[in-house]
């Protein structure tokens, strides 16, 4: 039995497929956010029910600077991604370290804000159902932004090593799709957290 | 293959079929047959109480349509079987290749649709005449608390509590007493289920429930939990006993009373009021006030210690207390270590509770 | 031309040292490869799954037996149930999925052939995992030994205060680590089949097969997530001195039955749709007609796996929700029925008119059908909530979802085993012995779990260890435990068929059952490559069009 073959047809078809990369990044932040979305399920759940301790009202402080930094980034990392679709990796380069940078400082900001939390207001994961609720979202958000940035890191190391160009701008721009995924997921608990859960 | 062959390997299928038939005949017969005591087989097929009855009405409504389906498309699937099957003297030529007809699936769309309202609105009006029934003035109030492996009873109105034995009046006649139970849990989640008398409400900690019955006949009724709770869920075993109300009242009010210690018991007493019994049990009018296990103010008006696990006679009594795991391995209910000078005492003791 | 006629050099010429061999397939990345290491493994784990089950049933063949104490009792049944839905059902299903829709859509691989590698080797290690906790033994008075909290874990079952040692915990971080394998497969396969279609195939020209893993994979996405976050929870709980499930502090039992259900019913899903599209491709080879309604086929699919995310409260109809939101999922529960009793009709209308050859995977598929009837019937049943506060938590759920998972999804996987071990081979399996197991293990199946319908009719709940003798409640389980022990038997007989066929079964060619997809056009087994060049389609049914090239499909779609 032969093989289903017909080696002139094939430039005949005009067959454009997606990138799998996309493909696969776009099935990851479904299942990603599947998962946000229960922990945001809790957290409103759980609003007004802790029996003891303090109160959202009485301990968040709206981290707005912060919050613009990660968002900048997604534009930061747009540009980059752009840059090098058209060949210009220093420029790349350099949009993608801003990137790093400004996660970075999210980052630092969250730490300070436990920091605070934990030190002065007595808020820890085991206070109370806010202090569950809370440190987990916001940390299951923390943990995905350090993966991005481990990430983007290593893209970075990979860039200055001029390993990076033009051909790689399909899986830059996945990557991409992965960092906007985080910043979204941040409107998300940034709006939950500190706008509707006061 | 040779005809024999053949009729041998037909004979060999329609005998497995037969034996399996039978077997399932005979286990229907055991849902619907009259055994002697029929209040002791726990069948939902065998209601005394308005939501068990509606529950009761509610699955032959429902077995008649899925046993209606099952006939129409089960025969379509022998015929198919049967009819379509590749002859021997086939040409080997392909069958017609259908690919699809529209008429045809909508018609097997539309109609399950149409099955699936009728079936749902017959639903719905059971769910809310179940959960929705208004509580009537005169109805007894019950408050069961899961524990593991026991049930608490409270009667809020009438002041008693008690453990494992639920005793309800019968509600009939022109002014049915329904009992109406608030459901909690002090550990775990529980299931409180007696086939005969209702459907399975859960006890779930932190989480208040409700269910009601109204049984309208005497007679005990067994159930047990039914919401896996650790080790010895399989021995949280539910006795109903639904009494005249005369019956009922004379309970209650004996109930009611604080312990009745016989004479001759102090030592068993001391016993129990100086070793770590008090820390979990309460005997009323005494200074045992020990919430943690069930309440023995009136242990020997129930015939079952350990919730069902043993028949509530001396020996095992004694037996539960030296040695629980004989009886019901994995409960809380800790091994005493008692000389046995001190046991028997405290087993006097106890026995006077009634 | 044919496509092994390039010679793979060396192939199977001398014997090679046993260490490269298994050098070879611990490393591999080839989707055959792996499909193979899915399949072999969950069957491995079926076997262990069985004897966890036979000792649940000899417990339970007379009222207050002492086989095993309810410490074993209550691990059996959690681990038998973690076992059969994790480290059988869902490794066999991908294991098929990996091997076949690359060679069914005409690609070389999957779209990431070391994540595949990735995920496969999670899923091991998950179940290496939860069964390394039997080595806790008697320490801890036995909470460290395996996990006996079912295999929902309930909360606050499986807080600190109830299962103090690290028995809960292995359930937990074993699924968690296998299901994180579940997601990677399910990206795969999604990026596979979007991807790497040959030219020609549309997504409406692909095989059921293909379609029906795709929607699957969908739902992986969406609802194994959801029981990773709750299992987050609970190692916060146990670990962090988190609240998520403390309802001491204010937190909720019932949340984690939301969120675990919240997975549980799609995932039901999962594990029958792949089962759907076996029987879509063998029913329509065996009766010598196409699939009838392809685009209803997808349609309803779909519809199943939206529907299915709204159903979920149906496991818990009796925790004490509102009537309003009883009735709405009773309703969805009831709708759900629709698309997949039209499924039904047509692996019938495919039948009908065909010239059906009853060889070993048609007779499992036809029990499928008739198996999967009656279980869906009993869940319209449990679907009506009142009818379900009487049957819910007995042994009639027990039996309902034995017979969807054995009766319909076991039979289906066994039908795939038929067919496409001689592809996956070059040998076919002996029919007789085919025939032998199908009769014997149609006998047993029966014999259980028709039975045990009636045990919980009686009122016997599920997970006791043992129970009061009730007047009939020892002969129905008496009847169900000489039913396990002869699907023992019948399992038996597959496995020396499956053995004996490897060596000495005859040999299969290309296209054994004269079908009509693409993986038929290769070698058996395929060689490494899959395909000498990609194939190029015009139709659903490719090898159709080659064999009949007076009547393609290609002019009626």
């Amino acid at each position: 039995m032969s093989a289903v073959t017909s080696p002139i047809a094939e430039s005949s078809l005009d067959w454009k497929l997606p990138y799998k990369g996309k493909v696969g990044m776009a099935s990851l932040i479904i299942a990603e956010s599947a998962i946000f979305t229960i922990f945001v399920v809790a957290y409103l759940f759980y609003l007004g029910k802790s029996i003891t301790g303090p109160t959202p009202r009485e301990v968040l402080e709206t981290p707005i600077f912060f919050t613009i930094c990660l968002l900048s980034s997604s534009l930061t990392i747009h540009l980059a991604s752009k840059e090098l679709e058209n060949g210009h990796r220093k420029t790349f380069l350099i949009l993608w370290s801003i990137t790093i940078a400004l996660g970075a400082l999210f980052l630092f900001g969250t730490a300070l804000e436990w920091h605070r939390l934990i030190y002065e207001r007595g808020l820890t994961i085991s206070t109370n159902l806010f202090g569950t609720t809370y440190y987990s979202l916001v940390g299951l958000h923390a943990t995905h932004v350090t993966v991005g940035l481990v990430m983007l890191t290593v893209v970075l190391l990979f860039g200055l090593a001029d390993r990076v160009g033009i051909d790689q701008s399909a899986r830059i721009a996945t990557l991409s799709m992965y960092w906007h995924f985080v910043d979204a997921v941040w409107v998300v608990v940034f709006t939950v957290v500190y706008l509707v859960g006061r | 293959m040779v005809r024999s062959d053949q009729i041998r390997k037909l004979l060999s299928k329609v005998a497995g079929i037969a034996v399996l038939l039978a077997g399932e005949l005979l286990a229907a017969s055991l849902c619907f047959g009259a055994p002697n005591n029929p209040s002791q087989l726990p069948s939902i097929f065998d209601p005394r109480s308005t939501p068990s009855k509606s529950i009761y009405h509610l699955s032959y409504f429902v077995l008649s349509i899925t046993g209606l389906i099952f006939v129409v498309v089960f025969a379509l699937l022998v015929y198919a079987v049967v009819k379509f099957r590749k002859r021997p003297g086939d040409d080997g030529r392909e069958p017609a290749q259908v690919y699809g007809s529209t008429q045809i699936e909508l018609a097997w769309t539309v109609i399950p649709i149409l099955i699936v309202v009728v079936l749902f609105l017959a639903t719905a009006r059971v769910i809310h005449s179940i959960q929705d029934a208004p509580k009537p003035e005169n109805a007894v109030e019950v408050v069961a608390v899961g524990h593991q492996f026991w049930w608490e009873f409270r009667y809020p109105q009438l002041g008693v509590v008690t453990a494992n034995e639920l005793h309800i009046p019968v509600s009939e006649g022109v002014q049915p007493t329904p009992t109406f139970l608030t459901l909690l849990s002090a550990d775990t989640d529980h299931s409180f289920w007696v086939p005969q008398l209702a459907g399975k409400t859960d006890l779930i900690p932190n989480r208040v429930n409700h269910m009601w019955m109204d049984p309208y006949e005497t007679g005990i009724f067994l159930g047990q939990c039914a919401q896996y709770c650790g080790t010895q869920h399989a021995k949280m075993l539910l006795r109903v006993y639904v009494d005249s109300s005369e019956e009922f009242a004379a309970w209650a009010r004996a109930q009611q009373q604080p312990a009745v210690i016989g004479a001759n018991v102090t030592a068993g007493q001391r016993v129990f009021e100086t070793t770590a019994c008090i820390n979990c049990h309460a005997i009323g009018g005494t200074v045992a006030d020990g919430r943690f296990g069930p309440d023995l103010t009136h242990l020997m008006s129930r015939q079952t210690i350990a919730s069902g696990a043993a028949e509530n006679t001396k020996a095992n009594l004694r037996l539960w207390i030296q040695k629980p795991d004989a009886i019901k391995p994995g409960s809380l209910m800790p091994a005493m270590q008692l000389k046995n000078a001190d046991l028997d005492a405290l087993v006097d003791y106890l026995e006077t509770l009634r | 031309m044919s496509s092994d006629a390039i010679a793979i050099p060396n192939a199977g010429t001398e014997a090679r040292p046993w260490v490269e061999v298994m050098h070879e397939w611990v490393t591999t990345v080839d989707h055959k490869r792996l499909g193979i290491l899915y399949i072999v493994y969950a069957l491995i784990f079926l076997v262990v799954g069985g004897i966890e089950a036979t000792i649940i049933r000899i417990q339970l063949i007379r009222a207050h037996n002492d086989f095993v104490s309810p410490q074993v009792f209550n691990r059996m049944f959690t681990m038998h149930g973690t076992t059969m839905i994790f480290f059988v059902a869902m490794p066999i299903l991908f294991g098929f999925a990996n091997y076949l829709v690359p060679l069914m859509i005409g690609a070389r691989d999957m779209a990431f052939p070391r994540l595949n590698a990735f995920s496969f080797w999670l899923t091991a290690l998950g179940g290496i995992l939860l069964y390394f906790s039997f080595l806790g033994g008697n320490g801890l008075y036995g909470a460290g030994n395996a996990p006996d909290v079912g295999w929902w874990a309930y909360a606050p079952l499986t807080a600190k205060a109830f299962s103090p040692g690290p028995s809960s915990d292995y359930w937990t971080i074993a699924l968690l680590i296998s299901g994180f394998g579940s997601i990677g497969t399910a990206i795969n396969l999604i990026a596979t089949i979007f991807s790497l279609r040959c030219p020609g195939m549309t997504l409406g020209r692909m095989p059921l097969f293909a379609w029906l893993n795709l929607v699957m994979s969908g739902i992986v996405l969406i609802a194994l997530t959801p029981l990773s976050a709750a299992q987050i929870m609970l190692l916060v709980d146990r670990y962090l001195g988190g609240h998520f499930f403390d309802t001491q502090a204010g937190g909720s039992a019932a949340i984690w039955m939301h969120f675990f259900w919240i997975f549980g019913h799609p995932e039901v899903y999962v594990l029958i749709i792949p089962s759907f599209a076996f029987m879509s491709e063998i029913i329509p080879v065996f009766s010598r007609k196409p699939i009838f309604g392809y685009p209803v086929m997808v349609g309803a699919t779909v519809c199943i796996a939206f529907l299915s995310m709204s159903v979920w409260a149906h496991h818990i109809f009796t925790i004490g929700m509102s009537s309003s939101a009883n009735s709405f999922f009773a309703i969805t529960s009831m709708a759900i029925g629709v698309p997949t009793g039209i499924k039904i009709f047509n692996w019938i209308g495919t039948m009908w008119g065909g010239s059906i050859q009853f060889k070993t995977a048609m007779l499992f598929s036809v029990g499928f059908l008739f198996q999967f009837l009656i279980a869906g019937l009993t869940g319209i049943m449990l679907a009506s909530a009142p009818f379900d506060w009487q049957l819910s938590l007995s042994y009639f759920v027990v039996a309902h979802f034995h017979y969807v998972i054995v009766g319909g999804i076991l039979f289906a996987v066994f039908a795939a085993f038929y067919y496409w071990y001689p592809k996956m081979t070059g040998r076919m399996l002996n029919e007789p012995l085919g025939k032998l197991h199908f009769w014997l293990f149609f006998l047993g199946f029966h014999a259980t779990f028709d039975v045990m319908h009636f045990a919980g009719i009686l009122g016997m709940p599920r997970r006791i260890y043992t129970y009061e003798p009730r007047p009939g409640w020892e002969t129905l389980n008496l009847i169900v435990t000489v039913g396990a022990f002869i699907q023992g038997v019948a399992i038996l007989v597959f496995v020396a068929n499956l053995v004996y066929s490897y060596f000495k079964g005859p040999k299969a060619g290309n296209d054994p059952w004269d079908a009509w997809t693409l993986e038929w056009s290769v070698s058996s087994p395929p060689p490494a490559y899959n395909f000498a060049s990609i194939p190029v389609v015009e139709s659903r049914r490719p090898l159709w069009d080659l064999k009949h090239p007076e009547d393609p499909d290609s002019r009626y779609e």
